[in-house]
């Protein structure tokens, strides 16, 4: 199931760069919160989790409770913790930022929590009573995962296929070194799937094989959770000469395997996005010593969050705003610099301000394409062109069918990905004993 | 999973945490709340002729930054209709049979005292409990802690109480005495089937610097109050110890003062109680606290193997000893952890102006660790207590070669006392 990863995958040069709170440090932290009433943290909180509860429990010592506080909520509240942008969701709304005090570390406090149930080898969790009910999940990613261990907690049997080897999706494949790294993912798809009666099926890509109509014949229900697809690229002259890669390409190899970056010294993103800045950082990590994020938008409207940019500054990023990239310049095959041109406000070529900025690495962080191969011949399913159409507890326009996680919400974060995956849970359930009415009602 | 089941004085929970007497327990509407957050039990707000309140009426003391660590009150008993509180007594019972429902009673004269009880068990008191505790306004008129801190009084009052009903009946004790061995006997003595303490403790909260007037404030005067809260936990604990190991008292305890986790309560538990009651937390924080407090006691238990709440009842006691029992040849001596210490000099300092004298900067300007004179050090403690890392100074035996000697063997010449250390 779980392919083992190699020692020296290039990510494992990076640090934490928020380093884990230790007994003391976490309860003069949990002694700090407030343990508001109705908190606006837990509105914040995709999955919900009872945050002023479980930071209660810290601050008593009952770091079991603490735990299990969190893991009702969000399964994966271990990887959260560590991946979770917190600053613009539970610690961007804390009551603390209205007194201009610093807000409660929630993301540190959930990651002591988590860590140390992991450490003991806490279980919280029991599979259900057999139901003799059947769901396939497609993908092994966030929101697959966290959809599993609900229909186990309800006694469903539960099959997941995974075209990749490893499982986790981006949590293991994408995730900045610097939160957490793979093997720390897999580690918790296992603590996961220790509920039992999880089947995983790896290296099987769905709509190759199985088909879907294969799934939809021998299952009561299917959830897809594929996320979404491989990087997008600009369609420019030198593309294909070497050194010049998808971000999420290069990010997956980076996390998975070791990198030959002998001599390499220039590295080059394209994008404004979070996956630009992560791509950044970790290229300054893996060892570029000039790295520039090339955007075609002003600094201050960059999609990626400024706390994190902020960051990638002081790690010594440039950035080059409003910078088309116009064409891959290479020599003997590989990449040498990205030939680019100045846009004016209204995002038109300014004449006469074509460069190169050199480059023996060009990163493309310009989005992901969709996945939707294997859904767009279903009858009922629809598309709004980004995504699968589904209501809010999961349900596409097919019976039995659900979806949830980026291909489903457009591409959010791994903790909206478990919400959806553990309501979507929640709705097959009703679906497949016939109660559904009950709870839309 | 440990069974948290409470049998106190035959009154029955499914766990051991019970509301006290107080605004929390006001009314049935909150309760069914407690009961619903997970509440064991409930201890009624205290029934009599209704009176009137003042306002304001509680006062907080903050400490460091911590608000609250001590809470003051001049609330008297219920204000609402007495027909309305059995009805809701009622209620609640129908609604929840399993949880326990106390009803806290104070009155007059031996008629009252009948009718009351009788009107309570009829609403489906599973119990009593005397409120011979409330330490203002009250007592002026000769209720609460005037009963309570009269031993013949309260055993006449708990005899009564005891003849008129068929449930259990809890003697509340209050604080406010010298010594609490009498009056627990007391209400042993006239039947009373267990107690409960303490109730809060005579205080006054601070004062108003800028106009010169007590607190709480009741537009320009103030009175003296109740004291409760975390800061009212050694108080509490000790009275409850002190009954818990009594030769002559048997009864069982709820133990009551400044619970405010999980920790205080196996404490209670551990000293003897076989219920805990909570009040003040619940007034800073909510019903909700009671999710912690099961959860961490059932953990804890688990831990520790204990198998049933009985098990831990009164486990700590057999380490309450006398003073003149305590073996004055044992010898400690502070260690300073020289990795983790953060050079604070709390511990120099602390020692320097409020113990012994032993514990030294470093000669050498460039260690910020101090030095324990371990040739002077008493083992006090008090290093321990103010520095602020964990487990960074611990108390470290000393093998002396003295053999172990009381004060009470020393004085019946049968022990031999190893010389005084730090007594120049
Ligand atoms: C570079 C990068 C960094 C990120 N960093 C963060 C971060 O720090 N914090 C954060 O919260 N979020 C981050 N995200 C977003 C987050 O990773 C995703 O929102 C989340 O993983 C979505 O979960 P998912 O289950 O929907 O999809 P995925 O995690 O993408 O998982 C989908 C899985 O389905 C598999 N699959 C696809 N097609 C098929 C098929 N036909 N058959 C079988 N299997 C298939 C894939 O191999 C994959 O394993 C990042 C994303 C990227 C790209
Ligand atoms: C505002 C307030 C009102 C109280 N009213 C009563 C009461 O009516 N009857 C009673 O027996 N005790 C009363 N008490 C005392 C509590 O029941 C309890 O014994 C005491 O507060 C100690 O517990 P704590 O430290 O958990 O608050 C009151 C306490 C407070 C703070
Ligand atoms: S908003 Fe802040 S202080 Fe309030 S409960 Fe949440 S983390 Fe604690
Ligand atoms: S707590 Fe409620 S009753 Fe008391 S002063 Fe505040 S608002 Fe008024
Ligand atoms: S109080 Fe503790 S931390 Fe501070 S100097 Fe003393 S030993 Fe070191």
């Amino acid at each position: 199931m779980a392919t083992q990863l190699p020692e020296d995958r290039a990510e494992s040069v990076f640090e934490d760069y928020k380093p884990a709170y230790n007994a003391l440090q976490a309860t003069a932290e949990a002694n700090r919160c407030l343990y508001c009433l109705d908190a606006p943290c837990i509105t914040a909180c995709p999955t919900a989790i009872n945050i002023p509860e479980f930071i209660r429990k810290i601050s008593t010592g009952n770091v079991k409770g603490s735990a299990k506080t969190i893991f009702e909520s969000n399964i994966l509240g271990m990887s959260c913790a560590r991946v979770c942008p917190v600053e613009v969701l539970c610690v961007g709304d804390c009551v603390y930022n209205e007194m201009d005090r610093p807000p409660i570390e929630i993301g540190k406090l959930q990651r002591y929590a988590t860590d140390i149930a992991f450490e003991k080898g806490w279980k919280f969790f029991e599979a259900g009573a057999p139901t003799g009910k059947r769901v396939a999940l497609i993908g092994a990613g966030p929101a697959s995962l966290s959809a599993a261990h609900r229909l186990r907690r309800f006694g469903h049997a539960v099959t997941i296929y995974e075209k990749r080897d490893v499982i986790g999706g981006l949590n293991t494949t994408g995730v900045a070194p610097y939160k957490m790294k793979a093997d720390r993912s897999i580690e918790e798809v296992e603590w996961l799937l220790s509920i039992g009666g999880i089947e995983i099926h790896t290296g099987k890509e769905v709509g190759v094989a199985p088909t879907v109509a294969e799934l939809e014949e021998r299952f009561d229900a299917v959830f897809f959770g594929i996320g979404l697809g491989p990087d997008k690229h600009l369609g420019l002259p030198g593309e294909d000469l070497d050194g010049v890669l998808g971000a999420v390409d290069f990010i997956e190899q980076m996390k998975l395997q070791a990198l030959d970056l002998q001599g390499a010294s220039r590295a080059v993103v394209v994008g404004g996005g979070n996956t630009a800045i992560d791509a950044v950082r970790e290229a300054v990590g893996v060892g570029f010593k000039h790295v520039t994020m090339a955007y075609r938008g002003d600094e201050k409207k960059m999609s990626g969050y400024q706390h994190e940019w902020k960051a990638g500054k002081l790690e010594g990023v440039l950035g080059a705003w409003r910078t088309q990239p116009i064409e891959y310049v290479g020599k003997d095959g590989h990449v040498i610099g990205v030939r680019c041109v100045k846009l004016d406000a209204d995002k038109k070529p300014i004449e006469g301000t074509e460069h190169v900025l050199p480059a023996d690495l060009v990163l493309v962080a310009i989005g992901q394409s969709k996945l939707l191969d294997a859904l767009n011949n279903l009858e009922g399913v629809e598309m709004d062109g980004k995504k699968v159409t589904v209501d809010k507890h999961g349900a596409t326009g097919r019976p039995g069918v659900y979806a949830g996680g980026d291909l489903a919400n457009g591409a959010k974060e791994v903790v909206n990905a478990v919400a959806e995956g553990r309501d979507a849970a929640e709705a097959i359930h009703r679906y497949l004993m016939g109660t559904e009415e009950a709870a839309d009602a | 999973m440990p069974d948290l089941t409470s049998n106190c004085a035959g009154i029955k929970s499914p766990n051991p945490f019970w509301l006290a007497s107080a605004p929390p327990a006001n009314s049935g509407a909150q309760i069914m709340r407690a009961f619903d957050a997970g509440w064991g039990g409930a201890v009624w707000k205290t029934l009599g002729q209704p009176i009137q309140n003042v306002s304001s009426r509680f006062g907080g003391l903050h400490y460091r930054g911590t608000k609250a660590i001590g809470f003051n009150n001049i609330e008297l008993i219920t204000d609402r209709p007495l027909e309305t509180n059995f009805k809701e007594i009622y209620e609640v019972k129908k609604r929840y049979p399993d949880n326990a429902v106390i009803v806290s009673l104070m009155v007059e004269t031996k008629e009252e005292w009948k009718d009351i009880i009788k009107r309570s068990i009829d609403a489906g008191a599973d119990g009593l409990e005397l409120n011979f505790g409330c330490p203002h306004g009250m007592c002026e008129r000769g209720m609460g802690s005037a009963v309570g801190q009269e031993p013949t009084v309260n055993e006449r009052i708990t005899s009564w109480a005891v003849e008129y009903s068929t449930v259990p009946v809890l003697v509340k004790l209050t604080p406010n005495v010298g010594d609490i061995i009498p009056h627990g006997l007391a209400a042993q003595a006239g039947g009373g089937h267990g107690v409960s303490l303490i109730n809060t403790i005579k205080s006054i909260i601070g004062v108003d610097l800028d106009n010169m007037v007590l607190q709480p404030q009741v537009d320009t005067l103030s009175t003296n109050g109740g004291y409760c809260g975390a800061a009212v936990k050694p108080i509490a604990l000790h009275m409850v110890a002190q009954l818990a190991r009594h030769a002559e008292f048997n009864l069982p305890i709820s133990g009551i003062g400044g619970v405010s986790n999980w920790r205080d309560a196996v404490e209670f538990i551990a000293l003897g109680s076989t219920s805990v009651q909570v009040c003040t937390e619940v007034m800073l924080r909510g019903y909700r606290v009671v999710e912690d407090m099961i959860e961490g006691l059932e953990n804890f238990m688990e831990e520790k193997g204990y198998a049933k709440l009985d098990d831990l009842v009164g486990a700590a006691i057999p380490s309450y000893s006398e003073w003149g029992n305590l073996d004055m040849n044992y010898e400690t001596v502070a260690k300073i952890d020289s990795e983790s210490c953060i050079g604070c000099h709390l511990c120099v300092v602390a020692c320097h102006d409020g113990a012994h004298q032993c514990i030294h900067a470093n000669d050498d300007k460039s260690v910020f660790v101090p030095v324990v004179d371990e040739s002077e050090c008493v083992g006090c403690n008090l290093c321990q207590i103010v520095c602020p890392v964990p487990d960074c100074i611990s108390m470290v035996e000393v093998d002396n070669g003295w053999d172990r000697a009381t004060w009470n063997e020393h004085v019946a010449g049968t022990g031999k006392l190893r010389p005084k250390k730090g007594a120049h």
